[in-house]
Formats: C-alpha cells, structure tokens, sequence
C-alpha cells in the first residue's frame, strides 16, 4: 500500500435530530427476517432517558452474525426481498419508545465466545451516537468468560445481556442515563 | 420511502412554549464561552485536545437528560463489530444522489453540488458503502410532520438522497442549499444552514452521524449543538470549502467535504501496527 499511513483526525459526529424520520426509516427496515422465517424472533424494548421517561425519537441499528455464527457480507438491506440475510437492521422507536425488530439468535462467531449483537443509539438531544452489545442470556459459561462483561460490575453487567421472554422474543431495554444506565462502549481509535 | 403527509396548516404554529424558550440567546452564550474557556485553560495545561462533540453539553437542552452519566467503557472491538453491513448497486439507485429531480417540477433555491471524499483514520478510502444525507428545502422546512414551522414546503423537494462511495471513497449530491431554521432551545434560536450525513464505514464501530454545514455561517456562534464541539480545529472539520472547480458553468455552484471516520480496527492495521 502506498496510501499515506499518517494518521487523520475522525470528523466529529453530531446529533440525528428530530427530522430524520422521513428520511432514514424505510420498509422493512427492522426485519432482518420475515416473521414467518424460522427461528425468526422479536428483539423488543424501550428507551428511556434521565427520568425514566420514553424517549419518542430515537432511532436504533443493529448488526450481527447469522444463527450459525457467520458475518455475512450481502447488500440488499435497503430493498428486503425477504430471503437475503445482510445482518443489519434499522428502527425508529414509536411514540413511546418503544422498538422492534424481527430477527435471529446470532450464533457464536468463534467457539465458546458468548453471541451478541451490536447496537448503535441515535436520538434528538444526544450529540453523538452510542454503542452497546446485547448479550444472548443462555449461554452462561461463555457469558462468564467475556472479556466485556468480565471487567464489569454486576449491576452493570446486567445491562448488557438480554431477558429471554416465555416465547422466545429478547428484551433489551435501553436507559440513556440514570442510575440503572446502559453500559455504552468506546472503542480505540474512536 | 414514504414521506409523511406534510400538514399545510401554519396557525399557532409560532406559538412556542414560554417555558421550554425562557432562556435568552446572550444565557446560551454565556454557557457556551464558559464551557469553552475552561477547555481551552485545560489544553494550555496539558489535557488532550477533543476531537468529538461532548454529549453532556447542558446549552444543548434537549441533551440534558438524554446523555449517559457513566464514561464510556473502554473495550476492544470483536467479531461482529469488525465487520461493517455490506451495500451497493442494489440498495441504491445511481438517481438518488440527485435531490433536484425526484419530482415533476425543478426544486426552489440555490442548486449545488457537494463532494467529497469518505476516508478512514489512516487515509484509506471507504469503498462501496452508504452515505445518506436529508436537509431542509430553501425555505428552511423539512418535509416532517414535527417541522411546523411557517415556512413553505417545496412540492418539488423533499430532501433526502443516498449515494454508494465509489473505489476512491467519493461520493457526490447535486441538491439546493438548505436555509437556516428556528428552533425551541431557548428564545429566538436559530441552527445554521446543514445537511445531515449518515456515514458506515469498513467496521460498524465507524458508524456514524453528523451534519456538514456551510462556510461563513453567521449563526455558528449562537448554536449550541455546532458549539458541543469544544475545539475549533475540530468545528471547522465539519466545515465544507467553497470549491470553483466543483462550480459549474450556469448551473449549480460547488462545495468540496471529505469526512474522516475513526480508525479501521480490521485485521489490515497489523502491518502498521508495529510501532
């Protein structure tokens, strides 16, 4: 390569603000399955701010592998012709804060690694994005050994790994500030 | 894509909420230049320059409750999040970098071009993948039933376009130049003239959102969301150059912005790695 190593500062980000509605949602945009796709399930929850309250205008993205464990690398997302599995999705959350989106359990990527799913936040009044990872619950082995979740205390470790509802839908639940808040990551060079 | 029925009716629209607009523009000021004489105190003495707006910015009101309070936690990016969704050709149709012909009649206001380059922190370009920009009209309104502003809507623009970045990381919009348009953070507030970008990048920790604003903006200095970002080296990145070589004879004038995302964590920094 001889594209210049040097390093080059990151454009700083700013908020989604409040009119991205007619312009970033489309259809389909939160199925990364069709409902009727086996295994398909509901990945569900609320985001709330400082007091507890419902945030109405945020929106999220997911991104994760496939139920055997594999990143996949097929465009299509934008178009969801209901058969292409591209991994990422997107949601505005309703009026209540309130999203949904139909998808799969990821699988692990490598053996004995704990599957999670990577979650970015957007929303009017927060000036730049978040990230956070939502956990499977199940495997408990795998969850014990995650160098994440290992270097977290247990109240905010929690946070990051999902309930499994009585008919197999996730619920994750996003709280942007308050004591009970999301544990957001950073990552290097970010 | 569909847009949401815009609602033509402009009565009370300007009726803004005393209380959520009690603050006064010289208020706003006076937090924002505290916030950033303390910074710069802070560089003087050593502290590292910021880069990135702060998401606890209390001059942005709407901030307030909505930023976590906890740092962010430092972690190594695995798997999944080396890796960035994969777009193209099929989610995007070469017309829609074009936001002056998606209806009937030529939009109102100042056609431009806006071009530029996506790259990441070590300058390489980021090929195939997703740009996305929406914007107000001319006028200064957004086609989005929340914008209720008394401003007119333009029948022919609606503001949105897409654009996949080609081999060398360009990308490029012909739209009409957006105005500035009040909002409700405190009284007689005005954001300046923007357009929203919605960037990816090679690895999904790259993703994000911003806005490109335009050079010489006489509101830069009252908005406190452009404000959030403390350093002015880092203000000016969002920026764009008037460009004459982008300017087009009769036609449309043109501006030139390059956006770098954060560094690449993927496997090919190894080879550079070893210092």
């Amino acid at each position: 390569m001889t594209e210049s190593t040097a390093k080059l500062v990151a454009t700083p980000g700013q908020t989604i603000g409040p009119f991205y509605g007619y312009a970033l949602p489309y259809e389909k945009d939160n199925q990364l399955v069709h409902r009727a796709h086996p295994g398909s399930i509901r990945l569900h929850g609320v985001v709330t701010d400082g007091n507890g309250d419902p945030i109405p205008d945020s929106m999220l993205e997911i991104w994760q592998a496939d139920e055997n464990g594999r990143i996949v690398q097929e465009t299509g997302s934008l178009v969801r012709d209901d058969h292409t599995f591209t991994g990422w999705g997107r949601v505005a959350v309703d009026n209540v804060g309130h999203y949904t989106f139909t998808t799969v359990n990821p699988g692990a990527t490598e053996d004995g690694k704990a599957p999670f799913i990577s979650l970015v936040i957007f929303a009017r009044g927060l000036l730049n994005r978040l990230f956070t990872r939502v956990y499977l619950p199940e495997d408990t082995e795998a969850l014990a050994n995650d160098p994440l979740l290992a270097s977290l205390p247990e109240e905010r470790r929690r946070t990051l790994v999902a309930e499994r509802e009585p008919n197999g839908d996730l619920r994750f639940d996003i709280r942007l500030q308050g004591g009970d808040e999301t544990v957001f990551l950073s990552f290097p060079g970010v | 894509m569909t847009p949401e029925a815009p609602e033509e009716s402009f009565e009370n629209s300007h009726t803004l909420d005393p209380a959520a607009t009690a603050d006064s523009q010289d208020t706003i000021n006076q937090e924002i230049s505290d916030i950033h004489a303390a910074y710069r105190k802070g560089v003087e003495a050593g502290e590292a320059e910021e880069t990135q707006p702060r998401i606890d910015f209390a001059p942005y009101r709407s901030s307030l409750l909505r930023h976590p309070t906890k740092d962010l936690h430092h972690t190594d990016p695995e798997t999944i999040e080396l890796w960035s969704p994969a777009f193209g050709q099929r989610d995007v149709h070469i017309l829609e970098s074009d936001l002056t012909i998606q209806h009937n009649g030529e939009p109102l206001g100042e056609r431009i071009v806006v071009r530029g380059r996506v790259l990441d922190g070590d300058g390489r370009p980021v090929r195939n993948q997703l740009v996305e920009i929406w914007q107000a009209n001319a006028a200064g309104r957004y086609i989005h039933k929340r914008d209720q502003h008394p401003a007119p809507i333009d029948p022919n623009f609606t503001g949105v376009g897409r654009a996949i970045t080609g081999d060398d990381g360009s990308y490029q919009f012909t739209t009409i130049k957006p105005a500035p348009y009040p909002w409700k953070n405190h009284h007689n507030a005005w954001r300046p003239a923007h357009i929203h970008f919605s960037l990816f990048g090679t690895d999904f920790t790259q993703r994000m959102i911003t806005q490109m604003y335009f050079p010489g903006d006489p509101l830069f200095s009252l908005d406190p969301i452009y404000q959030s970002i403390t350093d002015q080296k880092a203000r000016d990145r969002l920026v764009a150059t008037y460009d004459h070589n982008v300017t087009s004879h009769e036609w449309a004038t043109g501006y030139t912005w390059d956006i770098v995302l954060s560094g690449s964590n993927r496997t090919w920094m190894e080879d550079e790695d070893a210092h």
